[in-house]
């Protein structure tokens, strides 16, 4: 089966993100006074062909997470799982 | 005695160690590509800074995984002398031969320029030829030498004498001010616990000639022939 | 694999729909040309020849409006190896070894996308100077922008500094210079200039010809996307209310993929085996194809379905216009194909041959064997129209001529006056802008960014002194507005002064033109006017124009940036470790100042920050004089007698004094002086005078250089020491007009650009 991961990686709470705290304060800055905190991170899409399974789909995914698309000394993550859309048809 | 200098996919300080080792301290030199598994007759190995991999996802995180660092690694474990520059810290980090991580700079933009650096460890293989205490001068170039590091690493790393460099300003005072990207403890650069790995964000191979406005970084070389030498 | 699941020719239109529709229209062609077009080809175009012939003829690469004045500029000299009409000038700098350096404009995109429409821009310039053959060593990049205070202009100037921060540092090549100028005026034309220099063997100098007929032609580089289709028409427009929506015209860059390009460009190169070489730049594999087989007078025959695609169902017509980043077309010997893939696939670079050079002159494209495309290649890129706009003198100088300095009231506090002009964001410290860019990677910088000129010296291992680089990048936008032709001398004249200061020979310029729009008559009279004071300059002091770029359509809502040429100098000095720099060296030195300076305020950057005025007559300029100085200031670097030296323009000699102190070594940074004057105080600290500079002199040679200065008549006022504190300016006469703090004018300086940025 085909799938699609849908991977965020974020900075850990412990660690200072100092990009979301300078988009914090632009959004302050701009009239936003309600945002209390902003954190930044990264958005990640695998598509993953030929898996026996969802649950080999997430095993994978959560080994590459630990392995390279996380530090795990700075960051934490979180993925989801779903199949694929399937292909064909026109694509933009 | 012979150094190598590891060339991934966007090193772009490869060069500069080249001739730093080779003109500045004239000792042989060669590249090793990211491809080879054999780091076979090398003393000392040097990751150089750069973008390797174009530093995309986290710097060094890509290049970690180059067939050159199973071979890096082995070499390191076995004694060998390795050191990162920049990105090649950055790449030591990654691999986990030196503990902590790097975020971007405080700033959120790259820094160019020169700093000065307190030495706090002159008993290593890539400080010896300097004093503790001394204050050196060198460039730095980087967007993401933040360093991190929980408190309990980096209380062992200050125990154990690993911090090699601090960031400070002329007089070697360690300030917030002379701070240029946000490092816990002004730190710019540290080694491994056998001393044998040490990684440093700023550039001893732009800092080795009169011309270039500072030869302090070539101490860091001489150390490690010294070292060497000594052996 | 490419060439499956493409779309066919059945979904464009036809050449009965594009004649009827006039759907040429909707590319930026306008009906005369449609109907030149027809005539060349004696039918009419289909769809993808039209698009072809939109791009190839668009003002960015067809120079309609500006390529017969272009024509009156100096081209040629002796250190000349090519000139324009390559990707790249080339200067002879002995030893065996050349320079291979142009600028150019990548304004439009910036404006739209600032980060990723600057780093383009990079990217740009950097593979017309591989494409010389020759390894790119320094980028120069200089900005113009509208005032800090509106917040849309911060956006875009933050964006544009990101940009070239992000892919110069990434490449790995220093970028050491640049100027940044802010005026109203670019408000939403901000100008980003880049120009890459590069170093090269005299015999391995490329040209980008597709030479030999039966040779390969093969696309070496990133994957072709719809990325920027139409980019060169993009450009070639003025920016309207849809300009934000035309976003996806601007392409994105991939440095590592650049960084990968240079090497395997260079590896490949040095076999021998490639013939010509050419960068894909604006309307991609067409402009390049076309321009080679043009230059060698052969033909050209592609097939779209060799062409390795990034995204599935490109058409013909967007294959050739999708102007993908980080592509060269490599024409190679026969039989030299593998030696060349092996050398991509080394450096992991997708590489592909597409085509051949053949001998009937016509460039043609295939889609899996059927003829989609073909045309003289020679019309394409020779045959665009060569237009002779109108032009007329602008209304608005009549009023500005007949301005008067001495209507204007002497400030009652002159050292406020001068913290004014010094908080002048154009004035001020630059270095929150450079220090985000990489300018010591390859460990050649001499001088670094601040200076009058960045200096990168040639290594030898010879053991001989080393030679220097200067490189510098000038242009006063107001002054052109004010007077075309004498901003136009400016420009080239405080170039080569610069390049003179840490002294080294001006050699030769690029020029990157920014301008309005050229079918407005004002705007084509001050294009000419400038041109003409940039020729002028140039035959004067021996530096002919290597090539160069214009950017016209730098308007909006009606309004034109001001008339805007840069410049990019490059000088030579025989020793590297003797370049001068401006801060003061050590406490007693005497302080000369070189040039005589007048009474005039026209144009300054005091009239405009302190009295709010744009008037007057910009700063008289005699180009004899210039180049006397000059030659006073290469003659006494070169020999050592000078402590320092710094050239004398945007805010007068009281600012240029106070940098002096600023960039001064401990014990230096102060300076005590008292200038002989008869004039109004102000003219004598803020007059903009050309050909004067500031210099030290090292105990005991005050004698030689006075010597120098009388041998080529340059006038010479020993005017007071450095040492102290404290910057003490004075007129005799008068009295003491300022009197501070280095440190505390200093930070003024320093603070302004970060403050005014981080809100």
């Amino acid at each position: 089966m085909n799938l699609r991961a849908t991977v965020t990686v974020t900075l850990k709470r412990s660690v200072l993100d100092p990009q979301g705290a300078a988009v914090r304060s632009g959004l302050l800055s701009m009239g936003y006074d309600k945002v209390r905190d902003v954190r930044v991170g990264k958005h990640l899409v695998l598509e993953l062909d030929g898996c026996a399974s969802p649950e080999e789909g997430s095993r994978m995914v959560d080994e590459m997470c630990r392995r390279l698309l996380a530090n795990p000394v700075i960051e934490e993550y979180r993925f989801e799982i779903a199949e694929a859309p399937s292909r064909g048809g026109h694509e933009c | 005695m012979k150094f190598g200098i590891v060339v991934f996919p966007g090193s772009n300080c490869d060069a500069d160690a080249y001739y730093a080792v080779r003109d500045g301290l004239g000792v042989p030199v060669e590249y090793i590509w990211h491809g080879t598994r054999d780091v076979g007759g090398f003393d000392c190995i040097v990751l150089p800074g750069g973008f390797a991999y174009g530093d995309y996802l986290r710097a060094g995180a890509i290049a970690r995984f180059s067939p050159v660092m199973d071979a890096v690694l082995e070499f390191a474990e076995r004694g060998g002398l390795v050191l990162g520059i920049c990105n090649g810290f950055q790449v030591l980090l990654e691999c986990g031969l030196l503990p902590g991580a790097m975020l971007r700079n405080d700033s959120l933009q790259f820094r160019c320029g020169y700093v000065n650096l307190k030495v706090e460890n002159a008993a290593t293989p890539f400080t010896n030829a300097l004093e503790r205490g001394r204050v050196i001068r060198l460039p730095i170039a980087h967007g993401e030498g933040n360093y991190y590091a929980d408190s309990q690493t980096l209380g062992n790393l200050q125990a154990a004498g690993r911090v090699l460099f601090r960031y400070c300003d002329g007089e070697g005072n360690v300030t917030a001010e002379a701070n240029p990207n946000g490092s816990l403890l002004n730190i710019a650069g540290i080694c491994n616990s056998r001393g044998n790995v040490a990684g440093m964000m700023p550039h001893p191979e732009r800092a080795y000639q009169r011309i270039l406005g500072s030869a302090d970084g070539l101490e860091i070389f001489r150390s490690v022939t010294s070292f060497l030498g000594g052996r | 694999m490419a060439g499956e699941d493409r779309a066919g020719p059945e979904r464009e239109p036809t050449c009965e729909q594009i004649v009827g529709r006039k759907l040429w229209r909707g590319m930026g062609l306008k009906d005369f040309e449609f109907e030149r077009i027809r005539g060349l080809l004696g039918r009419s175009p289909n769809w993808t020849e039209l698009g072809m012939f939109a791009v190839l003829w668009s003002e960015h690469c067809a120079y309609k409006h500006s390529r017969a004045v272009l024509r009156t500029l100096p081209t040629s000299g002796p250190g000349v190896l090519v000139g324009p009409g390559e990707n790249a000038g080339v200067v002879d700098i002995g030893d065996g070894l050349a320079v291979a350096f142009k600028m150019e404009s990548h304004n439009h995109p910036s404006a739209v996308e600032p980060y990723q429409g600057a780093a383009t821009g990079v990217g740009g310039i950097i593979r017309d100077i591989l494409a010389m053959g020759a390894r790119p060593i320094a980028l120069v990049d200089p900005l113009r922008f509208g005032e800090l205070s509106d917040m849309k202009v911060r956006r875009l100037f933050a964006g544009v500094v990101a940009g070239i921060a992000g892919y110069g540092n990434c490449v790995g090549i220093p970028t050491v210079g640049g100027e940044v100028a802010f005026e109203d005026c670019y408000a939403d034309n901000p100008l980003c200039n880049v120009m890459c220099v590069g170093l090269i063997e005299r015999g391995a100098i490329k040209r980008g010809v597709a030479a030999g007929v039966g040779n390969s032609v093969m696309l070496v580089g990133h994957l072709t996307g719809r990325d920027g289709i139409h980019g060169a028409t993009f450009a070639s427009e003025e920016l309207g209310e849809d300009s934000e929506s035309k976003r996806p015209n601007v392409q994105v860059g991939d440095p590592f993929y650049e960084k990968l390009l240079i090497e395997a460009c260079l590896e490949m190169m040095s076999t021998g085996r490639v013939v010509g070489i050419q960068d894909m730049g604006a309307a991609g594999i067409t402009s390049s194809c076309a321009e080679t087989a043009a230059r060698a007078g052969t033909g050209i025959e592609i097939d779209v379905a060799k062409v390795p695609l990034r995204e599935r169902r490109m058409s013909p017509y967007e294959i050739m216009l999708s102007e993908s980043q980080e592509r060269m077309l490599v024409i190679v010997e026969r039989g030299g194909e593998d030696g060349v893939a092996a050398v991509c696939r080394k450096w992991g670079l997708p590489c592909s041959a597409i085509g051949r050079v053949t001998g009937d002159g016509m460039f043609r494209v295939l889609d899996r064997g059927a003829v989609r495309a073909e045309v003289p290649a020679s019309v394409l890129v020779n045959e665009a129209p060569v237009l002779e706009p109108g032009w007329e003198e602008p209304a608005y100088l009549a009023g500005a001529r007949s301005f008067d300095h001495r209507s204007v009231p002497v400030p009652g506090d002159m050292e406020n006056a001068f913290r004014t002009v010094l908080a002048s964001p154009s004035i001020a410290s630059k270095a929150w802008v450079y220090r985000q860019y990489d300018h010591m990677v390859q460990t050649n910088t001499v001088v670094l960014p601040g200076a009058d000129a960045a200096v990168i010296r040639i290594r030898n291992e010879g053991g001989r002194p080393e030679k220097g680089l200067a490189l510098k990048a000038d242009g006063n936008g107001r002054y052109c507005y004010l007077d075309p032709v004498t901003g136009g001398r400016i420009a080239v004249a405080e170039a080569a002064r610069n390049v003179a200061c840490v002294g080294a020979r001006p050699l030769a310029i690029t020029d990157c033109l920014n301008f309005g729009n050229p079918e407005k008559p004002d705007v084509f009279w001050q294009f000419r006017g400038v041109i003409e004071g940039i020729r002028e300059a140039c035959e004067a002091l021996g530096t002919p124009v290597t090539g160069g770029n214009v950017s016209f359509y730098n308007e909006s809502r009606n309004r034109a940036i001001y008339p805007t040429p840069i410049v990019g100098m490059v000088g030579l000095m025989d020793d590297a470790s003797k370049a001068t720099t401006p801060g003061f060296k050590a406490e007693g030195d005497l302080i000369v100042l070189l040039g005589e300076t007048i009474d005039e305020l026209g144009g300054t950057e005091y009239l405009k920050r302190v009295h709010g005025m744009v008037a007057g007559k910009p700063p008289s300029i005699d180009l004899r004089r210039e180049k006397a100085l000059i030659e006073v200031l290469v003659e006494a670097c070169s020999s050592g007698i000078l402590g320092s030296a710094h050239d004398i323009s945007d805010g007068g000699l009281a600012v240029a004094l106070a940098e002096c102190c600023f960039f001064g070594l401990p014990g230096a940074r102060g300076a005590d002086v008292t200038i002989p004057w008869v004039g109004r105080a102000d003219s004598l600290l803020f007059s903009e005078t050309q050909s004067r500079a500031v210099v030290t002199v090292r105990p005991g040679m005050e004698r030689e250089l006075a010597d120098i200065c009388r041998s080529k008549g340059v006038p010479y006022t020993a005017i007071g020491r450095v040492g102290g504190r404290r910057l003490r300016i004075a007129a005799t006469g008068v009295g003491v007009l300022i009197d501070a703090y280095t440190a505390d004018v200093e930070r003024l300086w320093l603070e302004v650009i970060p403050c005014l940025m981080n809100g």
